[in-house]
């Protein structure tokens, strides 16, 4: 993975002591707090319901064991005990006092990491397929680009006041795993007729109040030009993306207003202007970012594992955490593990102190040393012997991370909501929580398949719920929180954005809602195969509009 | 005098710790809505706003804002979800926020 160079050090060092300087600032009054307010935002801390917030950079969500025990030592020295992995792969801490916030950056700079970039109306931490590196569909691992990305988006003076914040994805896979289509700009590496790689670009996508999904602006752009095009992009938002109006303010506003053809008119022009200058991306540059990300030493191993095999035939548990969360790997004998950070009546994406230690030690001593947050919320331990995971699962067992849910409806993702988030209209985490408790059974969640089931807590979307096979919006409605339901979204390479079903669902309401859709598509499916995003999309919204808002429902009254 | 719709209190988050506080007697902030000070007169609640403002320029908050709240058995108890949430804690941490500071009801 990458290892900062001198100039990383320096810059990520100077930027502390610039911040603590300014915090000090803050405290004895000559910063005021509309001064300071874009500042501390742009190193990360938000003020939320209870407390400060901290969110830490995890650039495409791969770390290392040292820098998850630092995450664990943040949390047990600064913070109340535990983080909460986010859907951008970083990871937030709910309790910072502000006076810490300096030292935090400082254990964090020990280990090349930061909260630069985290907020604000700038280039936020890229994002990642958490597979990267690993899985076998992989034309190229995306992490090279997403590093030189995050190389030349940080403190990028561009880039630092655009009129909205701004989201990368990188995947290197046909298949997408990190919800590309619903970034500002999203990039599949792909190879062209010639064999060359390069990049398929992807503009406008995003979720909040507005969910659109992203335009492909370029079939394949070379490599070299990946810089220079993403630049030309960023001017042209720069230069016409609304500023008037922060609901109209994100690019995909300007590509809806805007229309793709005219607009990739002015990004063509640009970059015309600007390629082959001083963002070009040389080969031998690629070739040294790509360095850091070069394939572990993995050993030559038969695929069939003895120990593997074994331990599934005689341990009933393992087995079905081996069917679910590991996944296949590209080199035989390999496997790539699902930590689920989604134990049964947990908060998604919650781990304590203790587990982060735990799984810390595991990715050292089982994953090359690295580990991975996914934009689920999950962390992924991309390169494992199969032959270890009996082992590895014991230790998960003990830890209470051995949930077997990874991709099933209790795989969910929830932003923290109402319960910590100032900008949250209902609570996210209590719905999660009661619909991992209904479907805890794994019998009855394998018999459902795979769900993807996001809820968020307000319009924002933080917890992607039009990205939702099954989404859940919790909104006010006059005091009361409301959950309405959106059907049919989907982050993958198919991507869609969930329709609204009908009137909305009180708390105590929502979790039955669900139960009737689950049960509703196990009622029409056509075989055990079919997905529930499947047979929605062949049978469409009647026939569970029809079992949510049935003639008696008072629902269905208030629908008329 | 004219009347409130809702009798008021200010509230904000403390500089230092992010802590959640509301406005009290004095111009001190407390960490409980139970003692802050209640507005039931748009009067009473501009002189309280001009104590919150203070807070804020002298740097012992951040952004104070006024919330609504009903008086029971002469207690502010904050109005709307978000304001009960933020004034006890996370509902799903009992442990954590003002709340783990109370005893637990028997």
């Amino acid at each position: 993975m990458y290892r900062y160079d001198q100039f990383d050090r320096d810059f990520v060092k100077a930027r502390v002591a610039q911040f603590r300087d300014q915090v000090e600032r803050r405290v004895s009054g000559e910063l005021s707090e509309d001064n300071f307010k874009p500042i501390r935002l742009q190193n990360g801390v938000y003020l939320q319901l209870h407390a400060y917030m901290l969110r830490v950079a995890i650039p495409y969500g791969t770390l290392n064991s040292t820098q998850m025990r630092m995450l664990a030592h943040i949390a047990r020295k600064y913070d109340r005990g535990y983080g909460h992995f986010t859907t951008r792969q970083n990871i937030q801490y709910n309790w910072p006092a502000l006076s810490d916030i300096p030292d935090i950056l400082d254990d964090l700079a020990s280990v090349e990491m930061h909260a630069i970039q985290t907020s604000g109306n700038c280039i936020r931490n890229v994002t990642a397929d958490h597979f990267a590196g690993a899985s076998g569909d992989e034309v190229a691992d995306p992490r090279p680009y997403a590093e030189i990305l995050r190389q030349w988006s940080t403190v990028h003076p561009e880039c630092l006041f655009l009129p909205r914040k701004f989201k990368i994805a990188v995947i290197g896979s046909p298949k997408d795993r990190a919800a590309m289509q619903f970034h500002d700009i999203g990039l599949e590496v792909r190879r062209n007729d010639d064999g060359e790689l390069g990049l398929r670009v992807y503009v406008g996508g995003g979720m909040g109040r507005t969910p659109m999904i992203g335009k492909m602006i370029r079939d394949f752009l070379p490599e070299a030009d990946m810089l220079a095009y993403c630049e030309a992009i960023l001017r042209v938002y720069n230069t016409y993306g609304r500023r008037d109006n922060k609901y109209k303010a994100r690019i995909k506003i300007l590509v809806h207003e805007t229309g793709l053809d005219e607009l990739k008119k002015d990004v063509e022009a640009e970059f015309e202007r600007i390629r082959g200058g001083v963002l070009d991306l040389p080969q031998e540059d690629r070739d040294d970012i790509a360095a850091y990300f070069a394939e572990p030493d993995f050993e030559q191993l038969p695929a069939q594992s003895e120990a593997f095999e074994k331990a599934i035939a005689g341990d009933k548990g393992f087995a079905r955490w081996a069917a679910q969360n590991v996944h296949a790997h590209k080199r035989d004998g390999y496997g790539i593990v699902t930590i689920a950070v989604k134990g049964t009546g947990e908060a998604p994406g919650d781990a304590t102190d203790a587990q982060m230690e735990v799984m810390a030690d595991l990715g050292e001593r089982y994953s090359f040393d690295e580990l991975r947050i996914s934009h689920e919320q999950n962390v992924i331990l991309p390169h494992v012997k199969l032959d270890d995971l009996p082992a590895i699962y014991a230790t998960l067992v003990e830890a209470k991370l051995a949930a077997s849910n990874a991709g099933l409806i209790t795989d969910m993702i929830a932003c923290p909501g109402l319960d910590y988030c100032a900008l949250a209209t209902a609570r996210s985490i209590p719905v999660a929580q009661d619909i991992s408790k209904r479907f805890a059974d794994l019998d009855r969640q394998k018999e459902i398949g795979e769900l993807k089931l996001k809820i968020s807590g307000c319009i924002n979307a933080c917890g992607h719920h039009h990205a939702g096979n099954i989404g859940i919006l919790g909104l006010d409605r006059r005091g009361v929180e409301n959950y309405q339901i959106t059907l049919g979204g989907s982050g993958d390479e198919t991507a869609a954005v969930g329709e609204i079903i009908g009137p909305g669902f009180g708390a105590e309401q929502i979790g039955d809602a669900v139960e009737t859709l689950v049960e509703t598509y196990l009622g029409l499916r056509l075989t055990d195969d079919e997905t529930f995003l499947q047979a929605y999309r062949r049978v469409g919204a009647a026939p569970f509009k029809a079992s949510l808002y049935p003639p008696s429902h008072p629902k269905k009254q208030e629908a008329a | 005098m004219s009347d409130l719709k809702q009798p008021m209190i200010f509230t904000a988050n403390r500089l230092l710790d992010g802590e959640a506080v509301w406005l009290g007697a004095n111009g001190r902030w407390v960490e409980n809505p139970d003692t802050a000070i209640v507005s039931h007169t748009k009067e009473e609640l501009e002189a309280t706003r001009i104590a919150a403002e203070r807070g804020d320029r002298e740097n012992h908050v951040v952004e104070p804002y006024e919330m609504a709240v009903t008086v029971e058995n002469g207690i502010a108890v904050p109005a709307t979800n978000r304001e009960r949430i933020r004034a006890a804690g996370p509902t799903i941490r009992l442990d954590l926020g003002k709340q783990a500071k109370q005893p637990l009801a028997a």
